[in-house]
C-alpha cells in the first residue's frame, strides 16, 4: 500500500509552497519553518521527522488550520486552506480528551460538533469503540484508563468524523514502550486493511524506527530555521521487522541524516554577542552528561554507532543529540556517517583526573562566543559582578525570545567549568 | 485542606502606570456623579420598624437570602460575561484587567453612604436601599470570581483547545463541554468565598444609620442590630441562631453537593483519594426525580447544540485581530467615556477645593488612625492564627477534627456579632476603638488562618522528616523550615485580610448605639460624619482618600510583598 503500488495516478490531496512561519518581526523575527514545499498524495503514510524545535508541529497545525502560515501557499484538494482544515483531524501526543466526559461521550462529542443525530451518534460510537477493542469502556472516565487505552479513545474520536487526512502529532510517545508498540501494530493494520475511512496519514514523531516501520516516505527536518533537509522512500514491504538487515540499514541512513544536520563545524562558532555576524547558539546539553558520553565511548575504544548508543543510555534521540552537538562544539568528539567518534582531546579528557578535567574544560568552554564574552564582561567589571538582566538584554539581539534559555545554558556550562559563578538571591553573575 | 485556600490574583505588574491613574480618575468621576445627585436627597430618611417577634425571623432571613442570591446571580453573570471579554479578546484585556486589579481591593463599604443617597434621589426610599444593598453585594461578590473565571478560561490546556477548534465545535458547544468544565471548581469556591463576603456587606447593608438618616430594610441584619441596639438578648440570640442556621443549611445542600458534583472536572488523570463527598449529593443521584429531569432535559440540550452550530455555520465567527479595524461608533464611545472620566475627575477635584484645611489634617490623621488599626488587627489575627493553623495543617487528625468547626465559624459574618460586641464593650473606656479593632479581627482573622493551614499542609513530607532527623530545636525549625513555607501563604492571607480590615472600618468607628452616637478617630468615622452632617465635599474626600490609600498601600506594600515571596520561598 506504499505510494508507488497505490492508486495509479494518485490525487494530491495536500500542497504546499515555500511555506513560512515566523513569531516576532523585525531583526528579532524567529522563524519556526522556513520554505517547506511538499506533496502529499492519496494512500501516502508520510512521517514528519526530526529533533525538538524543528518546527513539525507547527508544521502540523498550519495544515490542519490550527495555525496560519505567515507566507507561502497551502492548498487543500488544490484550494487554498482558510481556517480549520474540515478534512482532516489530530490525534494529539498528549490525547486531548475531555476529562469530565465518559470514553463514549469522548468520541461522541465529535460527531455532535458536526451535528450527527444523536441516535446515529451513539451507534457510531460505540462501533468505533468496539473497533479498537474497547468494549466494556465506554462509561469509564480517562482516568480510569491506562494511557494506552487514552490513546486508542483519541484514536477513536478522530475516526469518528472519518478524516480524509488523518495528522499524528507523536501519537505514541506519551505511551508506555509496550502499548505504544501494540497500538501502532493495530493503526497499522486498520490502514493496510483499508478499515478505516481515511485517505492519507501525516505522522510527526521524533522517533526514527517508528518512522521507518509505519511511513512510505520520510520527510527529514533540521531547525535554526526549521526546514526540510532530504526526504526517504520506504519501500520496504508490511509488516516490516525491525531485526531485519534492510531495515538496520535504513534506520542507520535515516539516523544519519538526522544526525548530520547537527554536525558541528568548529570554523562555525560565529562571533561574539553584540558583534556583527552570526552567534553560534548553545546546545540545550549538561556538562556532565557530556562527560559521561565521552567516558562511554572512550570504554567502547572511541567509536560507537549512534543509534546503537542511544538505545544503550536508554535516551531519546532528542536528548542525545544536543549532548553530541556539544561534544563537537568542545571538540571531543565527532560524527561520522551515523558513527560517533572520540577525538583525542575527548580521549584525554576521559582519562584525565578530576582537576585536570576542570582545566581542561575552562578552556574548551572559553572557546565559546557567548561564554567567553559573559567571563571577558566580568573581568572588565571592578566588582567582578554584573546583573542577570544585564547579560540579558544584550543577548536578546542575537538570540531573541531564546535569549533567557541561552543565558541559563551558558550559566550552567561557567558554573560547571568553575568560570564563573551564579548568585540566585541578587540575581548577579559573579568571578570567583 | 486545601479547599480553603483563596489566592488573590495579581496580573504580574507591580508598577503604578498610567492606566491606573485614568481608573483612579473615573472611580472620582464615578463618584462625583453620585455625590451630585446625592444632593437631592430627601434631607430625613427614616426606614420600617424592624420587628424583634421571633415569628419575623423566618421572613427575614427569607428576604436576606433573597438580596444575596439575586446579587449573586448578577455577579455570576457579570463574571461569565467580563471574564470571557477579558480572555477572548486582547483589546479589551488591557483595559479590562487593571480595572478588575483596581476594584479588587477598594473598600466597597466606603461607597455606601454615596450610593444610598444618591439612589434615594431618584427613587423611592425603600426601593433605594433594597437597590443600594444589592449593588453593595454585588460589588463584594464578583470580582474574585469574575477572576477565577478568566484565569480558568486562560489557563484551559491548548491540547484541549486545539482539539475543541479541530472538531470544530460552535460557541455554545465549547462553553457547555470544556469552558464551563474546567472552570466549575474554581467558580464554585470562589462562589462560597464570595457568600461568605456577601453576609458581611448586607449585614452592613440592611442598616445604615447616621443622624437624620436611618436606612433599614427588613432582613436578619437589621433584626439583630435592632435587637441589640434594644439590648434584647433573646432576639440577638435567636437572629444568630437563625444565620448560623442558614450557612450550615448553604453548606450542607448547596455547596457540598456542588462541591462534590464538580469533583468530576478536575483535571488530574489520577485517581484522588481524598474526593469531596456530600450525603445530599448520593442520595439525589439515587432519586428518580433527577432521572426524570434529566430524560425531559435532553431534547432541549441537543436543539440548543444544533441550533448554535446551524448558526455559527451559516455566520462564522470572525478572527479576532489586533489589527482589525474598529468600528467608528466604537471609537465614539470610547472618546465620550473619556471626557466624561476627565470632566468628572476634574469637577470632583474642584470640589474637594472647597473644604478646608483643618478638614485636610483630619483626614491624613484618620487614614493613619485606621491604618494603625488594620495592622493591629492584622497583627493580632497573625499572633494567633501562624502558632494554631501550623498545628492544624501539620496533624491530620486535628484538622479532620477542627476542620468542619472552623468552617461554620468563619463564616458567621463579623456585621452580625458587632453590635453584641458593642453591647459589650461600649462602656469601657476606649470601648469603641477596642470594639473597631476586635471586628476588624472577627473578619479578617479566618483569611489568616485558612491560608496558614493550607501552607504548614504543604510544607513537605521528606523537609519535615529531614528536621526531625537532624534534631532541629523548635526555634530552628520555626526559623528554618516552618515560616519559610507558610511565608507566601501568610502575605497572600494578609493581602485578603487588610482589604477586608478596611470595609469593617466605615461601619466600626462610628456607630448608633441605644439612641448615642459614639465615634473614634479614623477615616471611617469622617466618612459616617460627613453622609450625617451633609458635607458632601468631605464625603467625597473622605471616600477617595480612603481607595486611593488602600490602593497605593496595596500596589507598594503587598504586591511587592507578595512577588518576594513567590520568588524567594516557592517550592518546586
Amino acid at each position: 500500500m506504499s505510494a508507488k503500488t497505490g492508486i495509479k495516478s494518485a490525487e494530491i490531496l495536500l500542497h504546499l509552497d515555500l511555506v513560512c512561519k515566523g513569531y516576532g518581526s523585525g531583526p528579532k523575527q524567529f522563524l519556526a519553518v522556513k520554505d517547506i514545499s511538499l506533496d502529499l498524495k492519496a494512500g501516502e503514510f508520510v512521517s514528519l521527522l526530526g529533533p525538538s524545535g524543528c518546527g513539525k508541529s507547527t508544521l502540523l497545525r498550519i495544515v490542519t488550520g490550527l495555525n496560519t502560515a505567515t507566507s507561502g501557499t497551502v492548498q487543500y484538494r488544490g484550494e487554498a486552506l482558510k481556517g480549520i482544515n474540515p478534512h482532516a483531524t489530530i490525534v494529539f501526543q498528549t490525547f486531548a480528551l475531555f476529562p469530565w466526559l465518559t470514553v463514549e461521550e469522548n468520541v461522541e462529542i465529535a460527531l455532535k460538533a458536526r451535528g450527527v443525530p444523536s441516535s446515529v451518534r451513539q451507534e457510531r460510537a460505540r462501533k468505533l469503540i468496539d473497533i479498537i477493542g474497547l468494549d466494556g469502556f465506554e462509561s469509564a472516565y480517562p482516568r480510569e484508563l491506562s494511557s494506552g487505552m487514552r490513546q486508542k479513545v483519541g484514536f477513536a474520536r478522530a475516526l469518528a468524523v472519518e478524516p480524509e487526512l488523518l495528522c499524528l502529532d507523536e501519537p505514541f510517545s506519551a505511551l508506555d514502550i509496550l502499548s505504544a508498540e501494540s497500538l501502532r501494530g493495530e493503526l497499522m493494520e486498520l490502514w493496510l486493511n483499508k478499515s478505516i475511512n481515511s485517505q492519507a496519514i501525516l505522522m510527526v514523531t521524533h522517533n526514527i524506527e517508528e518512522a521507518v516501520l509505519m511511513a512510505d516516505r520520510i520527510v527529514v527536518m533540521g531547525k535554526d530555521p526549521g526546514r526540510i533537509v532530504s526526504e526517504i522512500q520506504v519501500s520496504l514491504r508490511h509488516p516490516r521487522h525491525r531485526k531485519d538487515v534492510s531495515f538496520q540499514r535504513l534506520v542507520d541512513s535515516v539516523y544519519a541524516a538526522v544526525a548530520g544536520q547537527t554536525r558541528p563545524e568548529t570554523e562555525s562558532l560565529g562571533t561574539a554577542p553584540g558583534q556583527p555576524g552570526a552567534t553560534r547558539r548553545l546546545p540545550r546539553a549538561l556538562l556532565n552528561q557530556l562527560a559521561g558520553l565521552v567516558e562511554k565511548l572512550s570504554d567502547e575504544h572511541g567509536r560507537a554507532d549512534l543509534y546503537r548508543i542511544a538505545g544503550e543510555l536508554s535516551l531519546e534521540l532528542d536528548d542525545l543529540l544536543p549532548i553530541v552537538e556539544a561534544g563537537g562544539l568542545l571538540g571531543f568528539l565527532s560524527v561520522q556517517e551515523g558513527d560517533l567518534l572520540l577525538a583525542l582531546l575527548g580521549q584525554t579528557y576521559a582519562e584525565a583526573s578530576i582537576l585536570a578535567r576542570k582545566e581542561m574544560l575552562a578552556g574548551r568552554v572559553l572557546r565559546m562566543p557567548v561564554i567567553a564574552w559573559i567571563y571577558e564582561s566580568l573581568r572588565r567589571d571592578e566588582n567582578h559582578r554584573l546583573a542577570w538582566e544585564y547579560f540579558l538584554d544584550k543577548l536578546q539581539a542575537d538570540f531573541g525570545n531564546r535569549a533567557e534559555d541561552q543565558l541559563d545554558i551558558a550559566i550552567s556550562w561557567g558554573r560547571h567549568a568553575e568560570l564563573f559563578a551564579y548568585d540566585d538571591d541578587t540575581g548577579e553573575l559573579y568571578l570567583e | 485542606m486545601k479547599q480553603l485556600y483563596y489566592k488573590p490574583a495579581f496580573p504580574p505588574r507591580p508598577a503604578f502606570t498610567i492606566g491606573d491613574a485614568l481608573i483612579l480618575l473615573g472611580l472620582a468621576a464615578i463618584l462625583y456623579g453620585g455625590i451630585r445627585l446625592a444632593f437631592d436627597a430627601p434631607s430625613v430618611v427614616s426606614g420600617p420598624e424592624i420587628s424583634l417577634s421571633p415569628w419575623a425571623l423566618p421572613w427575614y432571613a427569607l428576604l436576606s437570602i433573597g438580596r444575596m442570591a439575586i446579587a449573586f446571580f448578577l455577579s455570576l453573570l457579570f463574571s461569565l460575561f467580563y471574564g470571557y471579554a477579558a480572555a477572548r479578546n486582547p483589546g479589551a484585556r488591557k483595559v479590562l484587567l487593571p480595572v478588575l486589579d483596581v476594584l479588587q481591593c477598594v473598600p466597597i463599604l466606603s461607597f455606601l453612604p454615596v450610593v444610598l443617597l444618591s439612589l434615594t434621589a431618584i427613587l423611592p426610599e425603600q426601593f433605594a436601599s433594597e437597590i443600594s444593598a444589592i449593588v453593595l453585594i454585588f460589588t463584594s461578590q464578583a470580582w474574585n470570581i469574575t477572576f477565577s473565571y478568566y484565569q480558568s478560561l486562560t489557563t484551559i490546556p491548548s491540547e484541549l483547545q486545539e482539539a475543541s477548534d479541530i472538531f470544530r465545535f460552535s460557541s455554545w458547544l465549547r462553553f457547555k463541554e470544556l469552558e464551563l468544565p474546567f472552570a466549575a471548581t474554581g467558580l464554585i469556591w470562589n462562589s462560597m468565598m464570595s457568600w461568605a463576603g456577601g453576609w458581611f456587606f448586607l449585614m452592613a447593608a440592611e442598616i445604615f444609620h447616621v443622624g437624620s438618616y436611618d436606612f433599614r430594610l427588613p432582613g436578619l441584619g437589621s433584626y439583630l442590630k435592632t435587637a441589640a441596639a434594644q439590648g434584647d438578648i433573646m432576639a440577638v440570640l435567636a437572629g444568630t441562631g437563625v444565620l448560623i442556621l442558614i450557612i450550615v443549611l448553604l453548606d450542607q445542600f448547596i455547596w457540598r453537593p456542588l462541591l462534590a458534583w464538580a469533583d468530576k472536572f478536575k483535571l488530574e488523570m489520577v485517581e484522588g483519594s481524598a474526593e469531596p463527598s456530600s450525603w445530599f449529593l448520593d442520595i439525589l443521584y439515587r432519586s428518580w426525580l433527577m432521572d426524570f429531569f434529566q430524560r425531559k432535559m435532553a431534547p432541549l440540550n441537543e436543539w440548543m447544540d444544533q441550533t448554535s452550530r446551524e448558526k455559527e455555520a451559516t455566520h462564522p465567527a470572525p478572527v479576532l485581530s489586533l489589527n482589525e479595524k474598529r468600528p467608528l461608533w466604537l471609537l465614539a464611545l470610547l472618546i465620550i467615556g473619556l471626557i466624561a472620566i476627565v470632566y468628572g475627575g476634574f469637577m470632583a477635584i474642584a470640589m474637594m477645593m472647597t473644604i478646608s484645611i483643618n478638614d485636610w489634617i483630619e483626614l491624613g490623621i484618620g487614614i493613619l488612625a485606621t491604618l494603625s488599626r488594620v495592622f493591629s488587627s492584622l497583627l493580632i489575627a497573625m499572633l494567633w492564627t501562624i502558632p494554631v493553623g501550623v498545628a492544624i495543617g501539620t496533624n491530620r487528625r486535628l484538622a479532620k477534627l477542627l476542620q468542619p468547626l472552623v468552617q461554620v465559624v468563619a463564616a458567621i459574618p463579623a456585621t452580625a456579632l458587632f453590635p453584641v460586641l458593642l453591647l459589650a464593650l461600649l462602656r469601657v473606656y476606649g470601648g469603641l476603638n477596642i470594639a473597631a479593632i476586635a471586628l476588624m479581627l472577627m473578619g479578617t482573622q479566618w483569611y489568616l488562618l485558612f491560608n496558614v493551614i493550607a501552607g504548614a499542609a504543604a510544607i513537605p513530607q521528606d523537609l519535615r522528616f529531614t528536621a526531625d532527623l537532624l534534631g532541629l530545636s523548635v526555634l530552628d525549625r520555626w526559623r528554618n523550615l516552618i515560616i519559610p513555607s507558610i511565608f507566601p501563604y501568610i502575605i497572600t492571607g494578609s493581602i485578603t485580610a487588610s482589604c477586608g480590615a478596611w470595609n469593617a472600618s466605615v461601619v466600626a468607628e462610628y456607630v448608633e448605639f441605644g439612641g448615642k452616637t459614639y465615634a473614634t478617630t479614623g477615616i471611617g468615622a469622617t466618612i459616617a460624619r460627613a453622609t450625617d452632617t451633609g458635607n458632601y465635599a468631605l464625603l467625597l474626600a473622605a471616600t477617595l482618600v480612603m481607595v486611593i490609600s488602600v490602593i497605593l498601600i496595596n500596589q507598594l506594600f503587598w504586591q511587592r510583598l507578595y512577588y518576594l515571596a513567590e520568588e524567594r520561598y516557592r517550592m518546586e
